[in-house]
């Protein structure tokens, strides 16, 4: 069977999962969470198998279009890391992983709830975005062993960002009172901007047809919506998010009477957000910006040169310091960390997406 | 009176620097300042950005609000004094709030550990008790092997009719955060020795040429002190297709006259001579170059030769009964889809080919084309094979050039923050009590193991060990007194 088989099984499963999570937290029956733990263990399978299919495949293909090179080599070579698809499968590999370790750490499976959402999020976005999904050849300038573990250990550290983000907008979910609070507001408007966001992809998806959508991402992202041609398309889109966000902020609260009704608690969630920033500022400290540097001055000659990727990778960093320094140093706690949280994951998205979507770079993660 | 006045100057200085509410201001004016460096296009030509402001401003304000912005900086702000203010700030209140806590750190490393109460181990966050069923001397000599095989250095001390038993590990961790601190400063550094005494340029070497200088991004010539020679250039294709698998060029440097070094570098893998490093970074044709075709003639009997001709020079081969001419040459020849004739799709060398006219006694002249990529267009019906190696002196291979004294601190900078970072997150110091006394709820025989400690990280998994090394130590005991 080919890796798309087993990947697919793995993303309906993933989507199955989330739903079965969000029927736990609605019914709080405990056969329903494991069935979600179950299934979410399954997709995970899946999902590793059609990774290691891939890499064999795409091993194949560098052989075959490079009888030359050694073994080793040919095995780095070909991971299945080098483009914008193969590392969105594999931010939502890690994510799961990730999410399957707290899951039996803290014996807790409502987190489930808001983590499988993520990774639903990223896979909607890899299905609406209509990237590559083909087996590409490598450029010469990606052809380092350095860039390899630089976006490996970068993943990895997306992934347990996206896990503290998932837990930290549980947790202002769970803490805010009423909808004039300011965290309620904010957190009611990201999760909104996030599906209208998903949702317009969608439209993008359906209405465009192949010819229209071109190669690029970027030159279709959001055609059929917001950057319609036609002014009134603009127009309608804009008013249907603004009374769609309205209504995810009007009936809002009754997620947190549903949360409040389980066993987790928001000191629970607090400390599963530091825990998994913890985990994601070393790797991607050390897999984002030092291999990232070390790669660049190998193959340009500069470890850094302000280029619109790099700089708002040092963004994401500086708002995760700012993070650690409020939380342990100035003593901040609670709901002003939690949005910290949150918006240090929004500059992930921005770093990896963003910057190829809205902005222009010469990084080649884009197409 | 004035003494203390001045120290109070110098107090109020040194708090403000050493805050950490400064460093959360400074943190967040940092990112929102770097993120219009991401908008606007930096060390751009005016006309692209006028556009750019153009959309957001419209037509008749762009130019306006460019002059404002390039007033502000906006236009190269990663360099503008009010960016490199926010930089300068941060270092100081970076150095100034690590000096100011690293003498507390510093005592609670070297302090010695000191017995605790019965009461105050109780009170630690991490907390275990157990009763077993032997003598004092018995349990406490399990429990001390038992922490020593988990490679804690235990302390002893009596007191009252029970021994205290206490431990800490990882001290050192906690100078981590200052090995991350000095290692933001480290980059600072080295950016700064780059800045100055480094330079970036490019070179265009054309295949045979040499140079003794470069010129750098901003017009400046750099004397390089030897001398750097092109013995060609090539791109390898990805079989059957027209990706490039790899661009490469064969460097020599002279020196005096005398070959120093000579090596194929390619992406990824650069040369380096003297401080000073060629990058592989692009390629192109030379305008209006005449080269030399190299060409590999195999007779039918297996005699090798290479030969270099000028476009229009003619060769033989031996045993062969015709002449070959080189009459024509595409860089990148390809048969068109439609019209099945043969045409050039590139001015760059992507598929190049040589047309030979061979000129055989008897039969008249006829042309081919021999592929450099397809080296099977080369073999003759009677055996014999030509191969199209090069046409070489026609293409220049692109280097970056540059020299960076201080990339050494980066990386020793960036060794640093990965040591510091793991000390920070991924270990911990823990320290250990653990009070050995007659279990008071009057069992004979019975001793009570009370044990209290605290972790500077990760409670979770301190909880994990110290369960295993007392579960190790109870089953030592039982086992002991069953003898
Ligand atoms: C982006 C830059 C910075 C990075 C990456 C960084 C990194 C770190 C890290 C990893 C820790 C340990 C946190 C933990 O244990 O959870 C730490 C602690 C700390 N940092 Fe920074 N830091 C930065 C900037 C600053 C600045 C500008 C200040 C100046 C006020 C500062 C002051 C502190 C203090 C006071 C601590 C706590 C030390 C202690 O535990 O005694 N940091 N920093």
């Amino acid at each position: 069977m080919s890796s798309s088989t087993f990947f697919g099984v793995a993303e309906l499963s993933y989507f199955l999962a989330m739903a079965t999570y969000i029927s736990y937290i609605a019914f709080r029956k405990n056969a329903i969470g494991v069935t979600a733990t179950a299934i979410t263990v399954f997709g995970f399978l899946n999902q590793s198998i059609a990774f290691i299919i891939r890499w064999v495949d795409s091993y194949h293909f560098w052989v075959e279009s490079t009888p030359a090179s050694a073994f080793i080599e040919s095995l780095l070579r070909s991971a299945p890391l080098r483009n914008l698809y193969e590392s969105l499968i594999f931010f939502v590999w890690s994510l799961i992983l990730i999410h399957l370790i707290i899951e039996f750490i803290y014996k807790n499976r409502t987190l489930g709830a808001f983590v499988l959402p993520v990774a639903a999020l990223a896979l909607a976005f890899i299905d609406v975005s209509g990237v590559s999904t083909e087996i590409q050849p490598l450029i010469p300038a990606l052809q380092s062993n350095w860039l390899l573990f630089h976006v490996l250990l970068s993943f990895l550290g997306y992934a347990a960002f996206g896990v503290s983000f998932g837990a930290a907008v549980a947790y202002l979910v769970m803490v805010t009172e009423s909808r004039l609070e300011k965290s309620y507001i904010f957190w009611s408007i990201i999760v909104g901007v996030f599906m209208v966001v998903l949702i317009a992809m969608g439209f993008d998806y359906l209405s465009l047809s192949t010819m229209q959508r071109g190669e690029l991402l970027q030159s279709y992202f959001l055609k059929a919506t917001f950057r319609s041609a036609s002014g009134s398309v603009v127009a309608v889109s804009w008013v249907i998010s603004i009374a769609f966000i309205f209504v995810i902020w009007r009936f809002g609260l009754g997620l947190k009477r549903v949360l409040s009704a389980l066993s987790i608690t928001p000191n629970m969630l607090d400390d599963i957000t530091y825990k998994s920033i913890a985990i994601g500022f070393p790797l991607f400290t050390i897999g984002g910006l030092i291999m990232g540097a070390i790669w660049a001055n190998s193959a340009w000659g500069k470890y850094w040169t302000w280029d619109p990727k790099e700089t708002w990778s040092l963004i994401t960093w500086f708002v995760y310091a700012l993070y650690l320094h409020a939380r342990f140093v100035a003593g901040w706690r609670g709901k002003r960390v939690a949005i910290l949280a949150v918006i240090g994951f929004v500059a992930v998205i921005f770093t990896y997406l963003g910057v190829n979507l809205v902005l222009s770079g010469l990084h080649s993660y884009g197409g | 009176m004035e003494n203390k006045e001045k120290k109070d100057v110098f107090d109020i200085i040194w708090d403000f620097f050493s805050s950490v509410k400064l460093a959360v201001v400074i943190l967040i004016s940092l990112s929102l300042t770097s993120i219009i460096g991401t908008i606007v296009e930096q060390r751009a030509d005016q006309a692209t950005n006028i556009a750019l402001l153009a959309k957001f401003f419209g037509d008749s304000m762009a130019p306006t609000v460019y002059n404002i912005f390039v007033k502000l900086g906006f236009m190269d702000m990663y360099h503008s004094w009010w960016f490199v203010g926010l930089l300068v700030l941060f270092s100081i209140n970076l150095t100034v709030c690590s000096l100011d806590r690293f003498p507390k750190t510093l005592r609670l490393v070297q302090t010695p550990m000191k017995p605790q109460g019965e009461n105050a181990i109780k009170n630690l966050p991490v907390k275990k008790e157990l009763s077993v069923r032997s003598g004092q001397t018995t349990a406490k000599d399990e429990v001390l092997n038992s922490f020593r095989s988990s490679r804690y250095r235990v302390f002893e001390a009596t007191g009252g009719n029970a021994v205290q038993l206490y431990s800490q590990k990882g001290k050192y961790t906690r100078f981590g955060v200052y090995v991350v601190h000095l290692s933001i400063l480290l980059i600072f550094v080295g950016a700064i020795i780059g800045a100055r005494l480094g330079f970036r340029g490019f070179l265009n070497l054309p295949e045979g040429d040499s140079y003794s200088y470069i010129y750098t991004s901003d017009g400046r010539t750099i004397p390089l002190g030897f001398t750097i020679h092109c013995n060609w250039y090539d791109t390898i294709y990805y079989k059957d297709t027209n990706t490039p698998q790899e661009f490469h060029s064969e460097l020599v440097i002279t020196e005096g006259g005398r070959e120093i070094l000579k090596k194929v570098v390619e992406v990824n893998d650069p040369l380096k001579y003297r401080g000073i490093t060629f990058y592989q970074s692009s390629y192109g044709m030379i305008p209006d170059a005449v080269g030399e075709f190299i060409i590999q003639v195999t007779a039918k009997g297996g005699q090798e030769k290479t030969l270099r001709l000028f476009p229009g020079e003619t060769f033989e081969i031996s045993g062969e009964d015709f002449r070959g001419t080189i009459v024509n040459f595409s860089p990148a020849l390809t048969r068109d889809s439609r019209t099945g004739a043969l045409t050039t799709f590139s001015d760059n060398m992507i598929n190049p080919a040589v047309a030979i006219e061979f000129d055989r006694a008897g039969e008249g002249k006829s042309t081919g084309w021999i592929l450099k990529r397809i080296p099977e267009t080369g073999n003759l019906p009677d055996g014999a094979r030509i191969r199209f190696l090069d046409y070489w002196g026609v293409e220049y291979t692109g280097l970056q050039v540059s020299k960076d004294p201080g990339v050494g601190f980066i990386y020793l900078a960036c060794i640093l923050m990965t040591i510091g970072l793991y000390a920070c997150f991924f270990m911990s110091h823990k320290k250990i009590w653990v009070n050995i006394g007659p279990d008071p709820s009057g069992e004979k025989g019975h001793t009570k193991i009370s044990v209290g400690g605290t972790a500077s990280k990760n409670r979770l998994a301190f909880e994990k060990e110290l369960e295993k090394i007392l579960a190790k130590a109870s089953r030592s005991i039982e086992e002991r007194s069953k003898k």
